[in-house]
């Protein structure tokens, strides 16, 4: 495997990773795709989901939350508010945050402004403890 | 001449006052080192959702977007970014005079300018001289971005229901340790982008279309660019306490210096005072 793709994930607060990898896949918001070397320029929105990377014949998984990813020359820059790596990941916390998203979401209807929050918050603990599971492997 | 006594007294409260000066020298200098890391590591996502923005508008299609138009421009929102804490020299006295400024030279030609605080202090300025639309206070000291976030939603709410066509952000940016640049930016509406042509090669793929991302685009920008500020102010804050509160001290050295030369004198003075007597009734009785 000759080309790489070289990978930022930055977030507001820092950046996450930099590295060159062999293969990302990632969830946009019209669905999950895959990008290797050579991939046309490209610009999408991500939802929260899943990122996966393979390096060396080991994939590694992260947890991202709304964002950007740009494709251009090999090189792939992913702006995201939160990104955790799958070891990084607090169980314990995402459950907490899951019980009391579900509280929440028990006393809100749909109409009201905080039901977008707490929903958002549902599927961010969800995705987390589903990510979580996975660490890397060959 | 002072007593003996209450020259004393005094040194020993100047001694007091500059070992909380130099205390909280220490402290700023912590402070603004961590906060000095966090404005640069948060530099490179500004500069690359800038650019980002700068490669889909030069591609078109930014113009028709309501964040870009002007809607009502008879009123403005000023928004001024100072600090909760006093005690960091001319930090937010020369925000809010500025700002002042900026309110009495804008408000020929606006119909409206309403001011959003961040920030104690320049609350505390401003609101006896102009009506405050909003404040936010105690943010600064644990700052996150989710609440950069709340405020630039609630600034682009207000942008979209036609409160305001135009909103400009004040606030110190941090410079160096002993220097801010006071910085005034139009936030909204969104100036057309600057810079470098950086054309997106036109077999670029949108997922979804460019109009859509734009559009989640934009407020984004707004949030990182509050954010940014905020982040630059406090590191700002830090820097004046600092070269303030490192004055203070050598100030306060100074005051000690003075006051313990004045203290050997009064002492001397004593002495002496004392022997004259002594040995003026010695002579007396000797005579």
């Amino acid at each position: 495997m000759a080309e790489k793709l070289k990978v930022e994930i930055m977030t507001p607060y820092k950046i996450v990773m930099s590295e060159e990898v062999d293969m990302i896949t990632a969830t946009g918001t019209l669905g999950e795709f895959g990008i290797l070397p050579g991939h046309a320029p490209f610009l999408t929105s991500l939802k929260i989901g899943e990122l996966s990377y393979t390096k060396d014949g080991i994939t590694y998984y992260l947890v991202l939350n709304w964002g950007y990813l740009e494709v251009d020359n090999d090189e792939v820059t992913i702006l995201v508010e939160t990104a955790e790596r799958a070891d990084e990941i607090d169980l314990e916390r995402a459950k907490a945050a899951l019980g009391r998203a579900e509280e929440a979401l028990k006393m809100l209807t749909r109409e009201d402004k905080d039901f977008a929050v707490y929903q958002a918050a549902l599927e961010r603990a969800l995705m987390r403890m589903q990510v979580a599971g996975k660490s890397s492997r060959k | 001449m002072a007593s003996l006594k209450s020259i004393k007294k005094r040194i020993t409260t100047v001694k007091n006052s500059r070992q909380i000066t130099k205390a909280m020298k220490m402290v700023a200098a912590a402070k603004l080192r961590r906060a000095q890391e966090n404005v640069t590591a948060a530099r490179p996502y500004a500069r690359k959702l800038g650019s980002v923005l700068r490669k889909l508008a030069t591609s078109g299609g930014e113009s028709g977007h309501p964040l870009v138009q002007r809607e009502n421009p008879g009123k403005a929102l000023l928004v001024v970014i100072t600090s909760d804490r006093g005690l960091c020299g001319s930090f937010n006295a020369n925000i809010s005079k500025t700002a002042e400024r900026f309110i009495l030279e804008k408000s020929a030609d606006y119909d409206e300018l309403s001011v959003m605080t961040i920030g104690r202090k320049g609350n505390e300025y401003l609101r006896h001289r102009t009506k405050i639309w909003k404040n936010y206070t105690n943010i600064l000291s644990n700052l996150n971005y989710q609440t950069a976030a709340l405020i630039a939603q609630e600034i682009i709410e207000g942008f979209l229901a036609g409160e305001y066509g135009e909103v400009h952000l004040l606030y110190n940016s941090f410079k160096s340790v002993m220097s801010q640049d006071i910085t005034l930016v139009r936030l909204l509406p969104i100036a057309p982008p600057e810079g470098q042509e950086e054309e997106f090669r036109p077999e670029a793929i949108y997922e979804p279309a460019k109009e859509e991302l734009l559009s989640e685009l934009f407020p984004k920008h707004i949030e990182v660019q509050i954010f940014h500020a905020l982040l630059e102010s406090i590191a700002a804050e830090h820097g004046a306490r600092m070269t303030a509160m490192d004055s203070a001290t050598k100030n306060a050295s100074v005051m000690i210096d003075k006051l313990t030369l004045q203290y050997n004198r009064a002492r001397q003075a004593a002495i002496t005072k004392e022997l004259l007597e002594i040995i003026s009734g010695a002579e007396s009785i000797k005579g």
